[in-house]
């Protein structure tokens, strides 16, 4: 084996799980501070400039706390679920290709830890798996609220995975690949020089079935309810405190972002962008620009809309978005065959 | 088709209600920035108390115990003492005064029955609010502390405001 291809894999996974876990905890940041905003505060701003260094301090405080496991949990599972919750959201990250591949120290870098041909598969099957850990911490918590918050995050994630894997479906069929490097690159150039070739002008219903799908599949406002604070207290980590509970709070984000990513690469066009072609590094840029734009929106839809009920949640879940995934699957097709 | 007037009647709800949170983003926020900036405070506001003084700076009170007997919080303990000299000599305005006059800000509740039951206006709210302390017995407030939180009024960390001032500052925003 080419040791600089060991070398160029661990130089890879270090600067992407860097990046990602810093932009991690400044998502949290990024998210108190707007939510403030929209609620007329200013959200958190005395540690540091602008409150930079809020989530440093929010880090410490975590290490620091009392760890308190329930006398009557079930304690393997208890300490296992966290780990469950985690490891399949930082894991997707290695799939998610963030740009093409470039001419680096006189070798050709791919823009992603690696490179799998069903990589949208891999990511359904890994983001699926974090709902384990939830219903594990709902469980083994041995508290009525947290084992609501369980069964709940797994009813909802049964509903919207069928709706979310439909509004792919669609894409799929479009580029003719699970591969998302290669749904990207369809995506390339324009129409007429002005408007970009991306999936979401094509199938705009898919997109906006994927939008909703993921953010239920995430646990998001205004699909939360397997964390619903009025009346679950805290869901499924009610009994959950220090480093425990924010892992639960970085695989949430984990999973948002890898969600906004996967939003950028089926509908937005990845990475793409003007003049990305003569300079390949501008790709990540863009790509880091649109995931960006679907934070910002989970954020703002989250400072705008109120929690579902849950009967809600199901019925729209069963009776509006299946059957339109549905339909919207059949219109693709048809257009599909149309146009090519 | 009913569906889809629900559908496009949600749609339309939801970005307004995004276009709502998205006007507030810029709008002047309400915080205050409080140790770094004064707060600001209605005229009326109900601080910690002071004891007021006449125009010569003798002390008003005359031990009449009915700031005390309106305390639904029993926090205001008060001895009573004559001075029969005149006028010039003695420090307070009738021969009758508190020797002692103690507010025990742990038991009160800052209802201003005390302010509105005094018919002497001996006794006033004032505007400071800082009134934590690290030990249980400073809580309880002396006739000297009482007597001269009435000139720390002017160098307290609030800027009064009364009713017509911050309507002014509203618009003037």
């Amino acid at each position: 084996m080419d040791i600089y291809k060991l070398i160029e894999w661990v130089v890879k996974i270090g600067i992407v799980f860097l990046i990602f876990m810093h932009a991690l905890a400044y998502i949290v940041l990024l998210e108190r501070r707007l939510l403030g905003f929209i609620q007329m505060r200013l959200g958190p701003n005395r540690v540091g400039p602008f409150g930079l260094l809020q989530p440093l301090a929010d880090g410490i405080k975590f290490f620091f706390k009392e760890e308190i496991i329930p006398r009557d949990a079930d304690r393997t599972l208890y300490i296992i679920a966290p780990v469950v919750a985690l490891v399949p959201a930082l894991t997707t990250i290695a799939v998610i290709p963030f740009g093409d591949t470039v001419n680096l120290f006189g070798r050709q870098i791919e823009l992603s830890i690696t490179r799998v041909d069903i990589s949208m598969l891999v990511i359904l099957a890994l983001t699926s798996m974090g709902v384990y850990g939830i219903v594990l911490a709902g469980w083994s918590s041995n508290n009525k609220y947290s084992l609501m918050g369980g069964l709940r995050s797994s009813a909802q994630m049964i509903s919207y995975e069928l709706s979310l894997s439909l509004a792919i479906v669609g894409v799929v069929i479009f580029s003719g690949s699970l591969d998302l490097v290669q749904i990207a690159k369809e995506q390339m150039g324009t129409w007429g020089g002005i408007i970009p070739k991306w999936n979401i002008f094509t199938q705009p219903i898919g997109f906006t079935l994927f939008l909703i799908s993921v953010i239920a599949e995430t646990n998001r406002v205004p699909f939360d309810l397997p964390e619903a604070e009025t009346e679950l207290v805290a869901g499924f980590h009610t009994e959950y405190s220090s480093m425990k509970f924010a892992i639960f709070f970085i695989a949430e984000y984990a999973n948002m972002v890898t969600a906004s990513a996967m939003a950028t690469l089926l509908f937005l066009g990845g990475w793409h962008g003007p003049y990305v072609e003569k300079f390949p590094l501008l790709g990540p840029v863009y790509f880091t620009m649109k995931i960006l734009f679907f934070l910002v929106l989970y954020i703002w839809l989250r400072g705008t809309l109120p929690r579902f009920r849950y009967d809600q949640l199901m019925k729209f879940g069963w009776k509006f978005m299946i059957p339109v995934a549905l339909a919207n699957v059949v219109l693709v097709a048809a257009l599909a065959l149309f146009l090519y | 088709m009913s569906i889809l007037g629900e559908v496009v009647e949600s749609v339309k709800a939801i970005v307004k209600g995004l276009r709502v949170t998205l006007s507030y983003i810029p709008k002047e926020k309400l915080t205050n920035q409080y140790p770094d900036e004064p707060v600001q405070v209605f005229s009326a506001y109900r601080g910690e108390h002071y004891l007021n003084v006449d125009e010569n700076g003798k002390e008003r009170c005359v031990a009449c115990f009915l700031c005390s007997a309106a305390c639904p919080a029993n926090a205001i303990y008060i001895e009573a003492d004559e001075d029969l000299r005149p006028y010039k000599e003695r420090f307070t305005k009738e021969e009758r005064f508190a020797k002692v006059y103690n507010i025990d800000y742990g038991k009160c509740i800052l209802c201003g029955f005390c302010v509105e039951a005094c018919p002497k206006d001996a006794i006033k709210h004032g505007h400071n609010f800082e009134m934590a302390v690290t030990n249980f017995a400073d809580l309880i407030k002396d006739k000297t502390y009482l007597l001269k939180n009435r000139e720390r009024e002017s160098q307290l960390p609030v800027i009064i405001i009364d009713e017509i001032t911050r309507e002014k500052y509203a618009k003037a925003k």
